[in-house]
C-alpha cells in the first residue's frame, strides 16, 4: 500500500524559505502571489493491505520522525 | 570529573568540544560513539556541534533515534549534567529533552560570527560562574537557530527562568524573544546555539565560554567535596 504524507509548517510559525519563494515570483512579475508556505511530501510504501493498521502506522510515523508536532503540521492519504 | 562528548556520524564540533573540556578544566573526557550504551561512567555529557546523519529530514531529527539517546534520556533523568551546543541543542529539542524547535535563520543565511549573549539564568550548573545579566561573547555558526515555541512555552519558559542565554542587539536568526539558549525545568539539561567551546581563549576571539566548563565543573566538586569549590581542589 502506498501513502502520500505531507508535513506542513503550522499557520502561526514563520516560514523563512516561503517568504523568499514569495519575493522572487514578486520579482519574477507573479504579482498576484499573496503567500507562498513550503513544506514536505513524502511517498511511503507500506508492506501491508490492512488499512487500520496502515493509518495507525503512518499516524505513529509522522508523531515520531516526520513531523515535529512543534513546529509542524501533518496528514496524509493513502492509494488503493 | 568525567565528560563524555558524544559523536554522531556528521558531528564535527566534537573534537573542538573535547579540547575545549581539556583545556579549561582539563578533567578526563571522552568521545562516546552514537552506537553507546552506557553512560554510567560520565559525569557530564556534552552533545556537539555539527551535522548529524546530514542534517536529513531536519537537524537532529534522526540522531535522536541513536542507542545512545536512550542512555542520555536515563543520564538527564539521574540529573546528570547534559550540555547541548548548535546541532546538539538541535538533538535535545527533537528528543523532547528540551521544549521547543529550532527552523531556518530568518534571514535564510548561515550565521558565523561572534555574538554578544547575556546570561539571563546564572544558577544553571553550566552558568554559575557568570555573573546575572552579564554580557558575554561568543560564536555562533548555523542556518537553522531560529527558536520557536508556542505562546504557552514561552511563557512557562520566563516564569520558570529557563532562559539562560538571549542575543544581546542584533538577534542573529529570528529567535523568538531574542532566545539564545534555554534549560529544562530542573536545569540539567541546557542547550544553546552558540559555541562557548570555540571561545576558551583569547587567542581564539574571547574566552567567555571556558566559564560553563569552570561552572560544571564547580557545580560537581561542591557535591562530592563541598570545601573545594572555585578551582580550591589541586590538580
Amino acid at each position: 500500500m502506498k501513502a502520500k504524507v505531507y508535513v506542513t509548517i503550522k499557520e502561526n510559525v514563520l516560514d523563512p524559505q516561503g517568504n523568499a519563494v514569495q519575493g522572487a515570483l514578486h520579482s519574477l512579475g507573479f504579482g498576484e502571489v499573496a503567500k507562498v508556505r513550503i513544506g514536505k511530501f513524502m511517498e511511503v510504501e507500506l508492506d501491508t493491505a490492512d488499512r487500520g493498521q496502515a493509518e495507525r502506522q503512518l499516524k505513529e510515523m509522522c508523531e515520531k520522525l516526520l513531523a515535529n508536532t512543534v513546529v509542524e503540521d501533518y496528514r496524509f492519504e493513502l492509494e488503493g | 570529573m568525567n565528560f563524555a562528548v558524544l559523536v554522531f556520524p556528521g558531528s564535527n564540533c566534537d573534537i573542538d568540544m573535547f579540547k575545549a573540556v581539556e583545556d579549561t578544566v582539563g578533567e578526563p573526557v571522552e568521545y562516546v560513539w552514537h552506537t553507546a550504551t552506557d553512560l554510567s561512567s560520565y559525569d557530564v555529557i556534552l552533545v556537539p556541534g555539527g551535522f548529524s546523519y546530514g542534517d536529513y529530514l531536519r537537524c537532529g531529527a534522526i540522531a535522536r533515534f541513536a542507542p545512545v539517546m536512550a542512555e542520555l534520556k536515563k543520564a538527564a533523568e539521574a540529573g546528570k549534567f547534559v550540555l547541548g551546543v548548535c546541532n546538539g541543542f538541535q538533538i535535545l529539542t527533537e528528543a523532547g529533552l528540551l521544549p521547543g524547535a529550532l527552523i531556518r535563520n530568518n534571514s535564510l543565511k548561515f550565521r558565523c560570527h561572534p555574538v554578544d549573549l547575556k546570561v539571563e539564568n546564572n544558577i544553571t550548573p553550566f552558568t554559575n560562574a557568570y555573573a546575572p545579566g552579564e554580557t558575554i561573547r561568543i560564536p555562533i555558526a548555523h542556518g537553522e537557530g531560529n527558536y520557536v515555541c508556542d505562546a504557552e512555552t514561552l511563557a512557562r519558559l520566563k516564569t520558570n527562568n529557563q532562559v539562560v542565554f538571549r542575543y544581546q542587539g542584533d538577534n542573529p536568526n529570528g529567535s523568538v524573544d531574542n532566545i539564545a539558549g534555554v534549560c529544562n525545568e530542573r536545569g540539567n539539561v541546557v542547550g544553546m546555539m552558540p559555541h562557548p567551546e570555540r571561545a576558551v581563549s583569547e587567542l581564539l576571539g574571547s574566552s567567555d565560554g571556558a566559564r560553563m566548563f569552570t561552572s560544571v565543573l564547580n557545580v560537581f566538586l561542591s557535591r562530592v567535596e563541598p570545601s573545594a569549590v572555585n578551582g580550591a581542589r589541586a590538580h
